[in-house]
């Protein structure tokens, strides 16, 4: 079996190319992006301009009309079964809706991934999935809980448990925080940051919240006109004469989650 | 590879373990027992972590797990070559260590047969009753729109007309055409002994009018439309868009199952009069060929010895059993609640209960009618 070495240099993610299509409408075209290891980059565009899509593309769910994409420099296309595998143990995705198992438990959840691809005692795996639920910030009481038992939140965060179970390399997250009240918002933008520090995780993060943006996202990718219009961080998107990414950064909300970060910063420097 | 690997000594202050290597969640199932085991040891207890390569979480929450239990009883435990990478995870996993039940163990009860035997019939009744309920306010809503003929959707009822009807003819055709043939071909075998061979035409002409026909077609339509519309119905209550309606002020009884009764209760009798033909045209080509009866002289004599109640039996129960079929499908879509399992459970119950209840109401209709002399 060839293990897909971890310790590689260059881009974790490189899409090159990109085109997607349903029907005639042209979603992606020549669309290029790179994920540096490590990093959390956020991306951001209007509604319908494909985030989701593109990240399906990266995940192997969706196929492409034209283009190339490699995971740990590897093709994802016309991977042997087995390198397949082994690619996918590396993510962690957290959906939009959460797409918990509905005939499982919570708990029973987060233990899937390790009953795939590990055998360990019920005794450890139980212990795993109770700390995972802590991680995500989730009380043990939610543990035996049905997903259809839990709101919207909390079956965000039994999600991010799962996701986070094999202890993903790289984390593909779509809209975490939306539909969290801006307390656990925050909490999460905290966790996914100690995450990132403490494991060395890569994060794909797909988001509207200007505030997580401001706060975690190392650079962020604007999506645009099928293509993304540029990938850098939040200062450097301020000075580029786009009409979006000028209404987007610099519209209300956008000014008042600068004034906050700015306010941020200020106080973490005393 | 990635492994882990521990290097156990004894030195004079104690126990020394030194590891290399990854400890990941890969490799933990080897390394949690070996690092449980130690957990009682009363020897104080060096870790060195100096020649680790990676810990992910479930690495530092293993050795979280070791330093805390050695805690707890006293023992001395000192950790060396610890990172700040390492110290901050076993801190984090730390902090969201807990214990979590994993499903609720099912309880044992004494008389466990009693309980489920009255969880049963107090689920029938509230079944039951829900179902009545359920029928009085489609009834309702059926002679409101009745009475007001504009508030009916045609556009959805020509649809499901064609989702039920039109679509449905292949199959109902071909299965009554191998039924009509079934009918005669075993027919002729026994009636052959009496030499009775011609009376092929009786038995298939009168049972598929009156009964096959109707009850074969009402089958398959249970099957093909009564489920659809459960799990469609089903589906959108688990999306919110039964609950959407509502708060638009489209009331969802009059949206989504009016349409559907109104569709199956047209449709079934024109596809059990379909059926009832196919059935004939099968049974018309097996006497030809086996027992040598021309096509015209097979319908001469069956216009001979059918009755006209016969067929007006079979047209007759066609639509009741259709409201049957899309009352129950519509229904059990309603009942859905929770999660994706629901949709499967109510869908067999509303196929299995419209099945079921065709079969009994045709048992009724068969002394029904001969009562009335049509037989």
């Amino acid at each position: 079996m060839s293990v897909i070495k971890d310790d590689q240099r260059g881009p974790i993610i490189q899409v090159e190319g990109l085109r997607n299509q349903f029907g005639s409408q042209i979603v992606h075209e020549d669309l290029d992006l790179s994920v540096n290891r490590g990093e959390i980059i956020g991306v951001v565009g209007g509604s319908g301009t494909g985030k989701t899509v593109l990240m399906r593309s990266i995940l192997g769910l969706q196929e492409f009309a034209a283009g190339k994409i490699s995971i740990f420099g590897k093709p994802i296309t016309g991977l042997a079964e087995k390198e397949e595998l082994e690619v996918r143990r590396r993510f962690g995705v957290l959906f939009q809706n959460g797409a918990l198992f509905s005939t499982l438990t919570v708990a029973e959840n987060v233990q899937v991934p390790l009953r795939e691809f590990h055998s360990m005692t019920t005794e450890l795996m139980d212990e795993i999935a109770g700390y995972k639920l802590g991680l995500a910030g989730l009380g043990p009481e939610a543990g035996p809980k049905y997903p259809s038992e839990l709101s919207g939140g909390m079956r965000k965060r039994a999600a991010l448990a799962r996701a986070l179970s094999l202890d993903p390399r790289l984390l593909f997250l779509d809209e975490p925080t939306a539909g969290l009240d801006p307390i656990g918002a925050a909490a999460f933008d905290h966790l996914i940051l100690e995450l990132r520090d403490a494991l060395g995780l890569t994060v794909f993060l797909i988001t509207h919240d200007l505030d997580t943006l401001y706060t975690i996202c190392d650079r962020v990718a604007v999506l645009a006109d099928r293509r993304v219009l540029a990938a850098a961080p939040i200062k450097e998107l301020l000075e580029i004469d786009h009409p979006w990414i000028q209404d987007y950064f610099r519209g209300p909300r956008g000014r008042s989650a600068m004034a906050g970060d700015r306010e941020n910063r200020k106080l973490a420097g005393t | 590879m990635e492994t882990a690997t521990i290097h156990d000594e004894r030195t004079e202050e104690g126990r020394r373990l030194t590891l290399h290597g990854r400890l990941t969640v890969r490799v933990i199932e080897d390394i949690s027992p070996r690092l449980r085991e130690m957990e009682d040891d009363p020897v104080p207890l060096t870790l060195d972590l100096g020649g680790m390569k990676r810990v992910d979480t479930t690495g530092a929450w293993v050795l979280y797990r070791l330093v805390e239990h050695r805690t707890e009883q006293g023992f001395i435990t000192e950790l060396t070559g610890l990172t700040p990478r390492i110290e901050a995870l076993m801190a984090q996993v730390g902090k969201a260590n807990q214990m979590t039940t994993i499903r609720h163990p099912i309880r044992k009860r004494h008389f466990h047969l009693l309980a489920r035997i009255g969880a049963w019939v107090e689920g029938g009744i509230y079944q039951f009753g829900t179902f009545l309920a359920f029928l009085g306010l489609t009834m309702l809503a059926l002679v409101r729109a009745l009475m007001h003929p504009r508030r009916l959707r045609w556009l959805a009822i020509l649809r499901q007309a064609e989702v039920v009807g039109v679509s449905a003819l292949g199959i109902v055709g071909l299965m009554s055409f191998l039924v009509g043939i079934v009918i005669a071909q075993q027919g002729a075998v026994q009636l052959r002994q009496f030499g009775a061979e011609v009376f092929v035409i009786n038995l298939v002409g009168r049972i598929t009018f009156r009964e096959l026909g109707v009850l074969m077609t009402a089958i398959m339509v249970a099957g093909r439309s009564g489920s659809a519309f459960a799990a469609q119905i089903g589906s959108m209550k688990l999306a919110e868009e039964v609950d959407a309606m509502r708060t638009i002020g489209m009331p969802p009884i009059e949206v989504l199952v009016i349409p559907r009764l109104i569709a199956t209760t047209i449709a079934m009798p024109l596809l059990a009069f379909y059926g009832a033909i196919m059935a004939i045209v099968g049974g018309t080509l097996i006497s030809w060929l086996q027992l040598g009866i021309p096509p015209a002289i097979f319908i001469l004599r069956l216009q001979e010895v059918v009755p006209l109640t016969d067929v007006l039996v079979g047209l007759i129960k066609a639509p009741v059993f259709g409201i049957i079929i899309a009352v129950t499908g519509c229904f059990h879509g309603m009942q859905v609640e929770g999660s994706a399992e629901a949709v499967g459970e109510k869908t067999t119950a509303a196929v299995v209960q419209s099945i079921f209840l065709v079969i009994v109401l045709d048992a009724f209709f068969a002394i029904f009618f001969t009562a009335l002399g049509w037989a």
